[in-house]
């Protein structure tokens, strides 16, 4: 083919990451984007903390800059999600019918939220996912009343924090006994349950919820399986998501909650095919399981894996990142690296460094360090990416993590 | 190349100095420390890479004179 064509199904941080890296290694060739949504693209985590504040707004949270669509020489073609995929002609098929073919496709569709259905099926929750999620559920908070979020996970832990940040009298309610324990176990699980309740946030553990029943106000009460009921001006379910991949079904594509590739991100059963971000289950080569992470930084480190494998096919890169996301929750932020097993050994540390205590769970299994957590201290975790990186034990990783706290450095703010 | 930093912009997420450890710190309050703003042929891909992740957008690559 004379021109090269890289087809993007996706416009979401993974989608646009990919085009902005192709640009950015010198690609020539086009690049086509299909976007479900209408909108130009935009990035996902102020949705649940400033731009449903109301502190950002839409350009504040736009991926493109000022450039647009021609800073990345793309061709969009939104509000026309991808329906199927053709790997023998390599043709994507929209919903309107319209083929377009690719010299590499890479995947990018995300995923989307779960959420709480009555005995029809009709959704009684709100989630949090799109920027109509975060409109709407922003309009709602607004009219005032009780907000109470179900699943203690950071999703819903941050609409938590946000929605008390504006007012609004807010519950977390957590199947599991502790918040959070699910990723990061119990004892820093116990930490986050304890700074909601300390920033006016209740939290209802070990209680399921049997059922939500809207009322004709737009009120709804939710039933927990131990006989409370609590009323809510807003019922917002976090509950997880599921990967759009459903428009693979039938492709030869190899689909296993989240589409499967290799170390390079190339799809199984397709030649010249990628997923990359939410939507796709990756083999991770030091431990040979496949994975799906839902992450921000995951989804913008496979779109530079990506990118490169495309432009270098002799000197592909395997993706190996260090797993790692953050959270901010009532103005502290969290951070984590590694993977974490219930069996970890869990030791917390407290350094107090420029007059602020700053805290580290070191997780290890045999003394080798596997995950750490820091709260409040990024710096701190800088250095456990490192530590995690070159597989130190847990020892050495509180020794250096002692070092650095004795070594405070401030950064040089500069007016612009 | 050379880097730019909205220094007062950064909140600490750290993917700039995880990917790039020779260009990229960050304090122990979170913000980005810049240790060398030169960036040589060779290391483009990886200082361009490192650019692109930071989640707020404060880092900027810049053709050198401007």
């Amino acid at each position: 083919m004379a021109t090269d064509r890289v087809v993007i199904a996706g416009t979401s941080i993974a989608g646009v990451r990919t085009a902005q890296a192709l640009r950015a290694e010198g690609y020539q060739g086009e690049i086509v984007m299909i976007g479900a949504e209408s909108v130009d693209p935009y990035d996902k985590p102020p949705l649940s903390k400033q731009f449903l504040s109301g502190e950002n707004d839409f350009s504040d949270i736009a991926l493109l800059g000022s450039a647009g669509w021609a800073g990345i020489e793309a061709v969009p073609l939104l509000g026309r999600a991808a329906t199927s995929l053709d790997v023998a002609r390599k043709e994507v098929v929209l919903a309107d019918n319209e083929r377009v073919s690719y010299n590499h496709l890479v995947i990018a569709t995300g995923a989307r939220a779960r959420t709480l259905l009555d005995p029809n099926g009709s959704p009684v929750a709100q989630t949090i996912r799109d920027v109509q999620d975060a409109v709407a559920l922003r309009e709602r908070i607004s009219r005032g009343g009780p907000v109470v979020v179900v699943g203690g996970g950071f999703v819903g832990a941050e609409v938590a924090s946000t929605a008390s940040q504006l007012g609004a009298a807010t519950t977390i309610v957590e199947a599991m006994p502790v918040p959070f324990s699910r990723v990061l176990g119990p004892q820093v699980g116990e930490i986050l349950s304890a700074l909601h309740q300390d920033n006016a946030v209740k939290v209802i553990a070990g209680v399921g919820v049997d059922s939500v029943v809207p009322g004709a106000d737009g009120t709804s009460r939710v039933h927990l399986a131990n006989g409370t009921t609590l009323e809510a001006a807003a019922v917002v379910a976090g509950i997880g998501v599921i990967p759009n991949s459903e428009w693979l079904e039938g492709s030869g594509v190899a689909v296993r909650d989240g589409v499967i590739c290799d170390e390079y991100c190339a799809v199984d059963g397709a030649a010249d095919v990628y997923a990359i971000g939410d939507v796709a289950r990756w083999r991770h080569l030091p431990t040979g399981e496949y994975r799906r992470v839902e992450h921000w930084t995951n989804a913008v480190d496979q779109a530079s894996t990506v990118a490169h494998n495309i432009l270098h096919a002799s000197e592909k890169k395997a993706y190996a990142a260090a797993p790692y996301f953050w959270s901010d929750q009532h103005g502290t932020k969290i951070q984590m690296v590694g993977d974490i097993s219930p069996t970890d050994h869990v030791e917390l540390h407290t350094f107090r460094v420029l007059a602020a205590d700053r805290r580290i769970a070191v997780y290890s299994q045999n003394g080798r360090l596997t995950a750490g957590v820091a709260l409040g201290w990024p710096r701190g975790m800088v250095l456990m990416r490192k530590l995690w990186e070159r597989n130190a034990s847990a020892a050495e990783a509180v020794a250096e993590l002692e070092m650095l706290a004795h070594n405070a450095v401030r950064a040089r703010v500069v007016p612009a | 190349m050379r880097i730019a930093a909205n220094v007062g912009a950064c909140q600490g997420y750290g993917n700039c100095a995880a990917l790039d450890p020779h260009h990229f710190d960050v304090d122990d309050d979170g913000l980005v420390i810049v240790l060398r703003d030169s960036v040589l042929d060779g290391e483009l891909e990886t200082a361009a890479a490192a650019v692109r992740s930071c989640p707020v957008a404060v880092l900027e690559l810049l053709e050198d004179g401007n």
